[in-house]
């Protein structure tokens, strides 16, 4: 949710995270998911676009990796079980896109770039809502910077990252923004 | 967008692009288990109808409920418009009951218009007279492009497996995609056609190549202003077209005799068999519906694999979820007039 609408505008700011952080940090999320989750049976990634998607899939690599086991892998988007709808003008559509099977009884670790308010993990957990009974549902992002909103809290994360609330925090990857970074701003306003 | 949707023309290429993309990402919902998104919770949208209509009436109605709207259907019939109310004073009302969005259907053209300037909601028109069906025009092209841009041109994709978990969706490949380098043609009753009207316009700013094969008498008298080529002979258009549209032919709306009997349209201008025949192989065959099957369309094409009658009526809800989404989903009243 908190991913850069311009990321060109991050470049300005200081790097937290550069490519190998951001690579062991998900060597070792996809450990913990494997760990918390005895194995990864039964186990789902659903990335909430945009940036979430990218992570979710470099996630499940890496579980495939490690053990072998082929993580179904998809995307979830909240758009329109946002709270924030009516604040802005109408929003294009990210995709949802459901792995076989669906999410019926299984272990949905949804995946995130930035939480911060926790209003898209609460959106998320509604659109989750109208697919399915999942067994349980849990949340892995790259960056908790605080300023929760909501009673919220991620089971995986890998930078925890003290921020001000005019800060901004932008988090680039090479799929989406040719890059792998996660930067921090002081301009801008919230977010 | 703009706050209404009167016309085709007020839709840029880049408008008509975003509502085919949320279309594509809407279609999706008709194979959950819950087929309802909370996006328009507590927003109410009027059906109001003058004309006749079922499936524009019925699938604007799908739309906005799949969408959580609140829906009130007003027909002209059994209500105070059979009193001699004007429909001014109908818009008013339905304004001071708090209407967010006014669907209109009317026989007069401009009516939506009209209605647009006295009513503080958005604005629908689902076909005013002979002049605009901007919905249709919509549904069309998100139709075309699915089964034909992108990169499917040729395939004759099934419809049926969309949304097939973990496969690919029909449409991935067309996100963002125009219409452009595909030829349309658009066959018979232009002169009473507000669904021809729409599409001439709205394929165009898609890019595609638009004719009309139809007989003098059924074309308008301003068509050479149209962005579109006029042809008199169908039969020289068929080999060249990736898309026949046929238009019913509005025998209600035909005041004069417009042609010598219905068997000389049909042998001209009908398409049967052997006429699909001589198209390209992936070439498409639409129509608006309602059909007058033997007229313009003969009852084997209408049912052949080519004919996506169907599919257009499935994907007009989507097409309209989109545009209400668009419309009214964001900020009740943008600052500016463009909201995108």
């Amino acid at each position: 949710m908190c991913a850069a609408r311009n990321p060109v505008a991050g470049r300005d700011g200081l790097a937290v995270l550069d490519s190998e952080e951001i690579r062991r940090a998900l060597t070792r999320i996809a450990h913990e998911i494997l760990e918390r989750t005895h194995g990864g049976d039964g186990v789902i990634l659903l990335g909430i676009p945009t940036r979430g998607v990218p992570l979710a899939r470099r996630l499940a690599a890496r579980i495939g990796e490690f053990e072998g086991l082929d993580v179904p892998c998809g995307s979830l988007d909240v758009t329109m079980h946002r709270d924030d709808l009516r604040l802005h003008p109408a929003r294009a559509l990210g995709r949802t896109e459901l792995p076989p099977g669906g999410v019926d009884g299984r272990t949905v670790v949804l995946v995130d770039d930035v939480l911060y308010s926790g209003r898209t993990v609460r959106a998320a957990l509604d659109a989750l809502n109208d697919l399915g009974r999942p067994r349980a549902v849990q949340l892995a992002v790259l960056v908790d910077r605080g300023h929760r909103e909501l009673p919220i809290r991620a089971d995986y994360v890998g930078k925890n990252l003290p921020t001000s609330q005019r800060e901004v925090v932008h988090v680039l990857l090479t799929e989406v923004d040719a890059q792998d970074s996660v930067m921090i701003s002081g301009e801008g306003g919230k977010r | 967008m703009k706050r209404h949707l009167i016309s085709a023309a007020d839709l840029s290429r880049g408008d008509a692009v975003l509502i085919l993309d949320t279309a594509e990402e809407l279609a999706s919902l008709a194979d959950r288990p819950i087929k309802k998104l909370p996006t328009l919770r507590g927003r109410t949208v009027v059906n109001l109808f003058y004309e006749d209509s079922t499936r524009t009436r019925i699938s604007f109605e799908a739309a906005a409920k799949r969408l959580s709207a609140d829906v009130i259907n007003f027909s002209a019939k059994g209500s105070s418009v059979a009193k001699g109310e004007s429909l001014k004073d109908t818009a008013l009302t339905l304004e001071a009951m708090g209407a967010d969005a006014v669907i209109i259907r009317h026989g007069a053209s401009g009516a939506a218009h009209r209605l647009a300037g006295w009513v503080q909601g958005s604005v629908l028109n689902a076909g005013d007279g002979t002049h605009e069906h901007p919905t249709q025009a919509l549904l069309d092209a998100f139709t075309i492009r699915r089964r034909l841009a992108g990169g499917v041109r040729g395939g004759g994709e099934p419809p049926r497996d969309r949304g097939v978990p973990g496969g690919r969706p029909p449409g991935l490949a067309s996100r963002g995609a125009g219409l452009d380098g595909l030829r349309v043609t658009i066959v018979g009753d232009v002169l009473h056609s507000r669904v021809a009207r729409s599409n001439v316009l709205l394929l165009s700013t898609l890019g595609a190549e638009v004719t009309l094969a139809a007989p003098p008498t059924l074309l308008p008298l301003a068509v050479g202003s149209w962005p579109c080529a006029v042809s008199y002979d169908l039969d020289s258009e068929l080999s060249k077209s990736d898309v026949v549209m046929m238009l019913r032919v509005q025998q209600e709306r035909m005041t004069a005799a417009y042609f010598p009997s219905v068997r000389e349209y049909s042998r001209r201008y009908g398409l049967d068999a052997a006429r699909m025949a001589r198209l390209p192989g992936h070439a498409i065959v639409m129509h608006p519906g309602p059909m007058n099957r033997g007229v313009e369309i003969a009852a084997e094409v209408a049912d052949s694999v080519r004919s996506t009658i169907v599919e257009q009526v499935a994907n007009g809800v989507t097409t309209r979820m989109a545009v209400l989404y668009l419309l009214l989903g964001g900020t009740e009243f943008p600052a500016t007039g463009v909201a995108l």
